[in-house]
């Protein structure tokens, strides 16, 4: 069960407090659990004009639910148009025509380097994770990341095991020194808040915590000393009409009972 | 001119041990029929190339079909882990060459374009080339930018499944086409199973047509998609997906499923 604030989830907030970060009018290219159901409500919300990608190449995606796979049948349905993957990677996400890019993590460290491959040695992993697919290069080419992860010890790492997507590699100047064109992991939206790469080391630090999260609380959660921003704000609290479409939204998936 | 014949015959001729061989379709028109003919055949020491190696992959690495596997997402997609090729892993029986989605669809490409390599930005700073010795760096002979080779993928035999295809054996799909028309392009003798065989195959807008010349043999296998799906003609199975978690993860059940559902399964 997810720890519950009032009248919402840990976990509503934090996909609220994500598809709040898309801007309508926006190309999102959209990894699925997590991202792809803010990405759908924010859709549904205040960006009726953002326009969904998913990595098996449909452009403009509108599903009327959440999808069960990027591969799902209703992405080509209501999509603007569809397109093979080799086109997908290199006409579309390789130049940096899309905007943002919005994954998830199995462990994020403090240079915002996404790890979705192993926990522990490569030849002899404690945890085999399913690997890179799509989002090395999300993570170099779109304009800006936003990652979505819960926050913990084991997801939170001082350095991730294995560099999957390059965040801002060992800090400040590394993603021009790599050639990566995007801007990186502007913000990392967790279940106890918001986290954002300080403007001179590129260290995550938080800026946002959500209702009832103390300080505290997320440097518990945290596997480095964590910084908070001058100004720490607290998240706005999710709207009933949040919460209302990203119920309904959860409702129309068949076999979904979260995000 | 590709000839129409039944599955096992098309498996026999073109899958043998120790082959290259690649199923795509991507999360759409996965080939499982030719999959569970080729574990019916007990082919062994294969290496089994295919972007997203979900339930297919696992049940082929699971009955210990597969050395080796290229891959850039390996996951069951929206459910979980592939537990058989976690077992591989830990177990060390799997060679792993590991990439990225990107990587993948290039290596294809220039597989398909009869080219050595593909050239591609990506991967850097990833800690992949360091374990994936098929990713190396390369530089622009023009503005000197690093960019990133990768070889092209040339399977001795591609497998994929489509909508139909006319009696001279010319392969109409469409939906989600993934990498199908590159992996058919880019394997040395191919497959296409089939929902249908029909007279004329009538235009649908955004449908691939692939050539019979260009593709060795064609199967029909009704179904041959499940439980991904074939678009027009079936609806993915998600409760199936789900399902394979509590299924593939301990070895005993797994391999009960897969003799009384594949192994002892119509021909």
């Amino acid at each position: 069960m997810s720890p519950t604030s009032g009248e919402w989830t840990a976990d509503e907030m934090m996909t609220i407090a994500a598809a709040r970060r898309l801007t309508d009018g926006t190309a999102c290219f959209v990894g699925i659990g997590l991202p792809s159901t803010a990405a759908n409500l924010a859709r549904r919300t205040h960006a009726p004009g953002l326009t969904l990608i998913y990595e098996s190449g449909t452009i403009g995606a509108k599903p009327g639910r959440l999808p069960l796979s990027i591969g799902d049948g209703i992405l080509a349905e209501t999509a603007d148009t569809v397109v093979s993957v080799p086109e997908i990677f290199n006409y579309w996400l390789q130049p940096g025509r899309i905007g943002v890019g919005f994954l998830g993590a199995a462990q994020i460290d403090r240079y915002g380097n996404i790890n979705t491959t192993v926990i522990g040695d490569y030849a002899d992993p404690k945890v085999r994770l399913p690997g890179a697919g799509g989002a090395p290069e999300i993570a170099a080419s779109c304009g800006e990341v936003i990652v979505i992860v819960r926050q913990s010890r084991r997801a939170f790492v001082d350095r991730v095991d294995f560099v999957t997507s390059v965040g801002f590699g060992a800090g400040s100047g590394d993603r021009e020194r790599l050639g990566l064109r995007g801007r990186g992991p502007r913000t990392v939206i967790t279940d106890l808040g918001v986290l954002a790469p300080d403007p001179d080391t590129a260290e995550l630090r938080v800026t946002h915590l959500h209702p009832g999260v103390t300080l505290e609380a997320a440097r518990e959660a945290t596997g480095w000393p964590l910084a908070a921003a001058p100004g720490l704000e607290t998240t706005p609290a999710p709207t009933e009409a949040e919460l209302r479409e990203l119920r309904a939204l959860v409702a129309a998936t068949p076999g979904r009972e979260g995000s | 001119m590709a000839e129409v014949v039944p599955l096992s015959d098309a498996i026999e001729r073109l899958v043998h041990d120790g082959d290259c061989v690649a199923l795509e379709g991507f999360t759409h028109l996965i080939p499982f029929a030719a999959a569970h003919e080729i574990i019916r055949q007990g082919r062994t020491g294969l290496t089994l190339v295919r972007m997203t190696p979900d339930l297919i992959y696992d049940q082929l690495i699971g009955m210990g079909c597969a050395a080796k596997l290229v891959f850039s997402w390996g996951g069951n997609p929206g459910v979980g882990s592939l537990h058989r090729f976690r077992d591989a892993v830990r177990e060390g029986t799997l060679h792993l060459e590991e990439h990225s989605h990107a990587g993948m669809a290039n290596a294809y490409v220039a597989g398909a374009s009869g080219l050595p390599f593909a050239v591609l930005r990506g991967y850097r700073g990833t800690d992949l080339p360091t374990v994936t010795d098929t990713i190396k760096p390369i530089t622009c002979p023009f503005t000197g930018e690093e960019l990133t080779a990768v070889p092209a993928i040339n399977p001795d035999t591609g497998i994929v499944h489509a909508q139909r295809a006319d009696r001279a054996g010319n392969v109409q799909l469409w939906g989600i086409t993934g990498v199908q028309k590159e992996v058919v392009l880019a394997s040395r003798r191919s497959l296409v199973t089939v929902e249908e065989v029909v007279d004329t195959l009538d235009p649908v807008p955004g449908a691939v047509v692939i050539p019979s010349w260009v593709v060795d043999y064609v199967a029909v296998a009704p179904g041959g998609s499940h439980p991904s799906y074939t678009q027009g003609y079936s609806v993915r199975d998600n409760a199936f997906y789900s399902a394979w978690d509590a299924i593939s993860r301990d070895r005993e059940k797994f391999l009960a499923w897969m003799s009384e559902n594949v192994l002892e399964g119509s021909r």
